[in-house]
């Protein structure tokens, strides 16, 4: 009975708030990360594509960001970047690691979808009149990209719930918020399934429009 | 016209065309018929620019299309193409297909290339279908759109590959009395197919294709009545 008394006394109204700013903290670091690793991921897909000269430079760098566990680059690169003598805020540095490693995810993704474009249609498109870069534009890209949109979304979930990672900066975001709400009010359950809902609150959004694009694109 | 001088195609080692002279006039139609493998279809992406070549010249209307400088963006719009693959854009609707070229390359408005478009479509009998995806299409219903896609672009001379050789034998009546409207409209047409009835009622000429040379061109009463080589001869026999 006393223990109840605790917890409920322990988690305040305001602690949802803080909870929901941290959320919009880990909204922030996702899409940043998300749009700047895509665009840049698709154009890594091109050149991977379309250069087959820059594999040979290009597969190993990727795979270096790929598979070197993302909290190991966040703490290397956080630390790293003070010896050159530059500043950056954890939400800063968070960015750049996570959207280097959502690019190095999307670029074998778009890679894939634009290799699936097979030639009989780019030569249609050409024979049209199209230019390379009309035809990538107008037909390549978006042809290839639909094909991997749904392994596109599963990065973008991804990077969301790696996001989390950031924490070991300082950065509260969702994770971080939740740490220390746990430790004042000693109510670990309680505080990480709020924090599990706003999680899904995020990622809901974005499955249901995959959803609804793909179904869309299947007609 | 399209003058061919002399024109020779290596992939690698292997010589796909050796040695193709032949004009086609303005208003022309030319069916090109041959074995799997003579080089057909080879010499229509060399007629375009698709393929480069190894040794002669082709010209369209005077401009050398493998001269060093020629625009082939632009070469490409007086020289529409269907293929034997149905290769409509799967993303964009029925009008959008036709009207992106239109669109893109010649920088027609929106609403004048959807225009151009429509007629098009309406042209080859796809009117209905404006707002569908191409998934929803027939075999022959995606080879009409393809021909509407390449008309859009307001080409002086087509060319068929084969446009008929991936479809259903039910289907291929509706693509063939489309290409033989355009045939009656004066269009300058070179098809390259694999059926008989339309190269000979079709075409102002027909050309034998064997191994990379024209083994024998003429008439399609001459061709198909009184074939003077053997390999033609044995062609039809195959064939007919
Ligand atoms: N891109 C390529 N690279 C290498 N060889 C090729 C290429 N394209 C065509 N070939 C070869 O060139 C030869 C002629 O091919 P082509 O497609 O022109 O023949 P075709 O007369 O159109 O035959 P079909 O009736 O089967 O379409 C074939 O032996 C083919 O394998
Ligand atoms: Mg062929």
């Amino acid at each position: 009975m006393s223990n109840t008394v605790t917890y409920f006394t322990g988690f305040r109204g305001a602690d949802l708030l803080f909870l929901a700013e941290a959320a919009w903290g880990t909204l922030k670091l996702s899409a940043l990360s998300i749009a700047v690793g895509t665009a840049l991921g698709v154009g890594l897909g091109w050149m991977l594509a379309e250069l087959r000269a820059t594999r040979p430079i290009l597969v190993p760098l990727l795979d270096v960001f790929r598979s070197v566990p993302l909290i190991i680059q966040l703490v290397l690169f956080f630390n790293f970047v003070p010896m050159i003598g530059l500043g950056l805020s954890p939400f800063a540095a968070g960015c750049v690691v996570l959207s280097a490693y959502a690019a190095a995810l999307v670029a074998q993704v778009a890679r894939a979808g634009i290799e699936s474009v097979g030639r009989p249609l780019r030569r249609a498109a050409r024979s049209l009149g199209m230019s390379y870069g009309q035809a990538m534009r107008h037909v390549v890209l978006p042809m290839g990209l639909r094909t991997v949109f749904p392994a596109w979304v599963g990065i973008v979930l991804g990077v969301m719930k790696d996001s989390s990672l950031v924490s070991v900066l300082g950065y509260v975001e969702l994770l971080r918020a939740s740490q220390i709400l746990i430790t004042r009010t000693q109510e670990a359950l309680f505080v990480l399934g709020v924090a599990g809902a706003f999680y899904f609150l995020l990622s809901w959004p974005v499955s249901w429009w995959a959803a609804r694009h793909e179904k869309r694109w299947q007609q | 016209m399209i003058q061919i001088e002399n024109l020779h195609k290596k992939f690698g080692a292997l010589e796909v065309l050796r040695g193709i002279d032949l004009a086609v006039n303005k208003g022309e139609v030319l069916s090109i018929i041959g074995a799997s493998g003579s080089g057909k279809s080879t010499l229509l992406y060399c007629i375009n620019g698709l393929e480069p070549i190894s040794e002669g010249r082709v010209l369209v209307d005077g401009v050398d299309v493998h001269a060093r400088g020629t625009d082939l963006n632009r070469l490409r719009q007086r020289l529409g193409m269907v293929f034997q693959q149905w290769n409509s854009f799967p993303h964009l609707t029925v009008l959008e297909n036709v009207a992106l070229a239109p669109r893109i390359v010649r920088g027609l408005p929106r609403a004048k290339a959807e225009e151009v478009a429509r007629r098009q479509l309406e042209h080859v009998g796809l009117g209905d279908k404006l707002a569908q995806y191409p998934a929803a299409l027939s075999g022959g219903q995606q080879q009409r759109l393809a021909i509407a896609r390449a008309l859009a672009m307001e080409p002086e001379y087509m060319l068929f590959d084969e446009a008929t050789s991936a479809l259903d034998p039910e289907l291929v009546g509706e693509v063939l009395d489309t290409m033989r409207m355009l045939a009656a409209e004066g269009m300058t047409m070179i098809c390259v197919t694999h059926e008989m009835g339309f190269a000979r009622e079709v075409s102002d000429r027909v050309a034998f294709f064997h191994q990379g040379r024209i083994e024998e061109i003429g008439r399609p009463e001459e061709m198909f009545g009184k074939p003077r080589s053997p390999k033609l001869k044995r062609f039809l026999a195959k064939v007919l």
